[in-house]
């Protein structure tokens, strides 16, 4: 009410948030609210997480011992597939995007909803589904493939529920392909006026680039996945060698998506950490424009690396070259964002709250994941660590460090917008640095036991690599608390935790001008924008501690 | 344009943005189905590359008069639901015409589905389904025929999703509960419809077109 006097409005009738609009469970799942779908999939997506957790803690234990015991190979095989399949398609990949990105697409543009809200709903169903083949798949007695369903053993040789879980996959395709559409689609339509393209916060940007990967990705792992299972179920020999097939085009396919699919997963990271650095730093964000084209050069360029995933399949060593020499030219919009994250900091008024710990986290494991990377684009190093603890590491890098670190550094910044509470701020930077310090205590010794030629999928190990697979079990302990962690202190924070107001932080953005949880319909009156994001002190200034301008959300016609 | 309003849904303010934004949202979802056929082509590209002869052999196994048949049928309804979707942007009142094509449409679309059915029906009893019993006996002719099945029955599932779209407005239209002045849904609807048209036009060039022309 004070706000609204102050900035000269009139007072509105007050009306329930998002959250109290209806409560029953009927009002949920057949809810169209943007807000409310994103709530949805983050239920969805943390038990998911936890099942991709569980599977893997077993595979840990496993690897305290060199010789196993625990587990039989079988078992072994089918856990860790069992872990790839579920954290890559059923959390790195909806995690973002599906949750703040539905959440914040919105807000952070001055819309009322998405695009198509009914298609936002029918997209979380379809996730339900996908998720129920493959939870099934892992019931009826697992999966043994790997995450990558490698043919032939995919498709002629494995005895394990293959065409459950490929079905599964292929189903969530198309809930990711809804949702693309869905944000494409609210990117260019729905902008409140004044919001111009050189005017969006870089996380839309990112949500946009990543949808346009999703639209143009997606389909390709559809039909990957189609044919092994129109050859399991139907025996038609599509990649069978003895009928002139080609098991190693399968791979092509796969990694057609797979590889743009690691961009899916970090850009929307990169967008969480983009919008949090400016704010604790109370800095504009350096190097706006060259952030946006560096994001849509990832996402471009990100479709034509696909090769270096199979150095070592027998390609033909002109297009090895290629594909080497794109993989190194990725990594120059990627360096262009650390380097900008890093200046955004230079003269800044910095504070460590958790989501900036949990940034600051991301922009070194990021780092160390991306340059780890460049050794991987490299054929002759390639040709050594190809399947070893180095490759695990390098993408663990990305994508834990990474991808979870933005997940839960968001989940920190928008806490007090999704929910109205503050989260303990004590609690939430102990379990920030545990997290850390877990993550680099269970990988970083992968990359030695990768070099000196641990190979990966084995249960079984010589002796002189257990030291590294103890200190990595010992850091999967650490981590695994450091998970749980915030289970247990978001679930206080909503019933004891202090009441948050608007804009908590201070931050600019559209999304912090309504009210803690917004309404329904997000903004009482359609906001007007009219100035850039981050806009925390005036241009060619340096960083003040005063709360930003926030615009105004005023009539228009 | 006030008939046109009781079209506006939730978050439109403007009918012609949220028609422009269904536009935007089929051709985004077109872009994602060329590639999925495009991957299912290219997988075909690469095989016949590497096994010429056998796919020569087992395209002159197919019944070109089945699929030219079938040709024909579809690019016809591709006509029907043209008129269609212009009678409708015109702003003029076509409702005798927009429900007639509508229903010519999708019978057409179920007689290519027959056709196809006299056709699988001819294959299997030739023996020309992967397995033991297979007809052919190049080496690679199971392969040609493991993607032909493919293929085909991949675009048989979105030409039958394409009749059950044009079937609910054809049969809302009869129902008089079809808005049928500028109406998005069924610019969306011809759009989807054409492109599992032109699908269709390059598979019958990739399936009964090889070995036929010596």
């Amino acid at each position: 009410m004070t706000d609204a006097l102050l900035t000269g409005d009139l007072p509105l009738p007050a009306h329930p948030d998002y959250l109290r609009d209806g409560t029953s469970l009927t009002s949920w799942l057949t809810t169209t609210d943007h807000k409310r779908i994103a709530i949805l999939y983050a239920i969805t997506i943390t038990i998911f997480f936890f099942m991709g957790g569980a599977a893997i803690t077993a595979v840990r234990l496993e690897l305290f011992m060199p010789n196993g015991g625990l587990l039989t190979s079988d078992a072994y095989n089918k856990l860790f597939s069992f872990h790839g399949i579920i954290m890559v398609w059923f959390f790195l990949v909806p995690s973002i995007p599906n949750t703040f990105g539905n959440f914040l697409l919105p807000l952070m543009i001055g819309a009322p909803d998405v695009a198509f809200p009914r298609l936002n709903l029918f997209s979380w169903y379809l996730t339900i589904a996908a998720g129920a083949f493959t939870v099934y798949a892992l019931l009826a007695g697992g999966v043994d493939t790997g995450w990558t369903f490698y043919t032939p053993y995919s498709t002629m040789f494995s005895n394990s529920h293959v065409f459950a879980a490929a079905a599964g996959v292929f189903v969530v395709g198309f809930a990711s392909i809804a949702t693309g559409v869905n944000f494409i689609a609210t990117t260019h339509m729905l902008r409140a006026p004044g919001m111009s393209w050189f005017r969006l916060p870089l996380f839309v940007w990112a949500t946009y680039a990543t949808s346009l990967i999703m639209v143009l990705a997606t389909p390709v792992l559809a039909i990957s996945l189609l044919l092994v299972m129109a050859e399991r179920w139907l025996g038609l020999p599509i990649f069978d060698p003895a009928q002139g097939g080609d098991p190693i085009l399968f791979q092509h396919l796969f990694w057609f998506y797979s590889h743009p699919a690691v961009y899916i997963m970090i850009l929307p990271a990169m967008g969480v950490v983009s919008e949090i650095i400016p704010c604790f730093a109370r800095r504009r964000i350096f190097g706006y424009d060259f952030m946006v084209y560096a994001l849509i050069a990832i996402a471009g360029i990100g479709f034509f690396v696909w090769g270096h995933h199979m150095f070592v399949s027998g390609q033909s060593p002109y297009a090895n070259l290629i594909f080497s020499f794109l993989s190194f030219v990725i990594a120059v919009p990627s360096a262009i964002k650390v380097f900008n994250w890093t200046a955004s900091l230079y003269r800044g008024q910095i504070s460590f709250e958790a989501p900036m710990l949990y940034a600051l986290g991301f922009v070194g494991l990021f780092t160390t994941g991306g340059l780890s990377g460049l050794f991987l684009a490299s054929i002759p190093v390639d040709v050594h660590v190809t399947d070893t603890y180095f490759v695990v590491a390098h993408f663990h890098y990305i994508m834990v460090g990474g991808a979870v670190s933005g997940f839960f550094a968001g989940l920190h910044f928008w806490w007090p917008k999704v929910t109205g509470r503050m989260y303990p701020e004590s609690w939430a930077r102990f379990a920030a640095i545990l997290m850390y310090s877990g993550f680099n205590m269970t990988f970083l010794p992968q990359f030695v036991a990768g070099y000196l030629g641990m190979p990966r999928r084995y249960h079984t190990y010589p002796p002189e690599f257990q030291i590294y697979n103890v200190m990595s079990s010992s850091g999967a302990a650490v981590l695994a608390l450091a998970y749980l962690l915030p289970l247990g202190y978001f679930a206080w924070s909503l019933f004891y935790a202090e009441r948050a107001g608007n804009n908590p932080w201070g931050a600019s953005g559209l999304e912090w001008t309504t009210t803690s949880p917004p309404p329904p319909k997000n903004f009482d009156r359609q906001p007007r924008v009219d100035r850039g994001p981050y806009d925390y002190h005036p241009e060619g200034e340096s960083a003040g501690l005063n709360p930003p301008e926030v615009q105004n959300a005023r009539e228009v016609r | 344009m006030s008939e046109a309003t009781g079209l506006l849904r939730e978050p439109w303010e403007s009918f012609e943005r949220q028609s422009e934004a269904g536009t935007l949202g089929i051709w985004a979802f077109l872009a994602s189905e060329i590639l999925f056929f495009g991957a299912l082509m290219l997988t075909y590209t690469v095989c016949r590359i590497e096994n010429a002869d056998a796919f020569a052999a087992a395209g002159r196994a197919t019944n070109i008069w089945y699929g030219t048949a079938n040709t024909a049928i579809l690019l016809t309804s591709s006509l029907t639901m043209t008129v269609v979707v212009q009678a409708t942007a015109s702003g003029d009142n076509f409702r005798r015409l927009i429900l007639a094509c509508l229903t010519v449409t999708a019978a057409l679309g179920t007689a290519f589905l027959a056709v196809k059915g006299f056709e699988y029906k001819d294959d299997i009893e030739k023996h020309l389904v992967p397995g033991a019993q297979f007809a052919l006996t190049e080496k690679s002719a199971q392969l040609f025929f493991g993607l032909y099945w493919t293929l085909t029955g991949v675009h048989a599932i979105h030409l039958t999703i394409g009749i059950l779209l044009v079937l609910r407005l054809a049969l809302l239209g009869f129902r008089r509960r079809l808005e049928l002045d500028r109406n998005p849904e069924i610019r969306v609807t011809g759009l989807y419809w054409h492109l599992v048209d032109v699908i269709w036009i390059f598979l019958y060039a990739l399936i009964y077109l090889p070995g036929r022309a010596s």
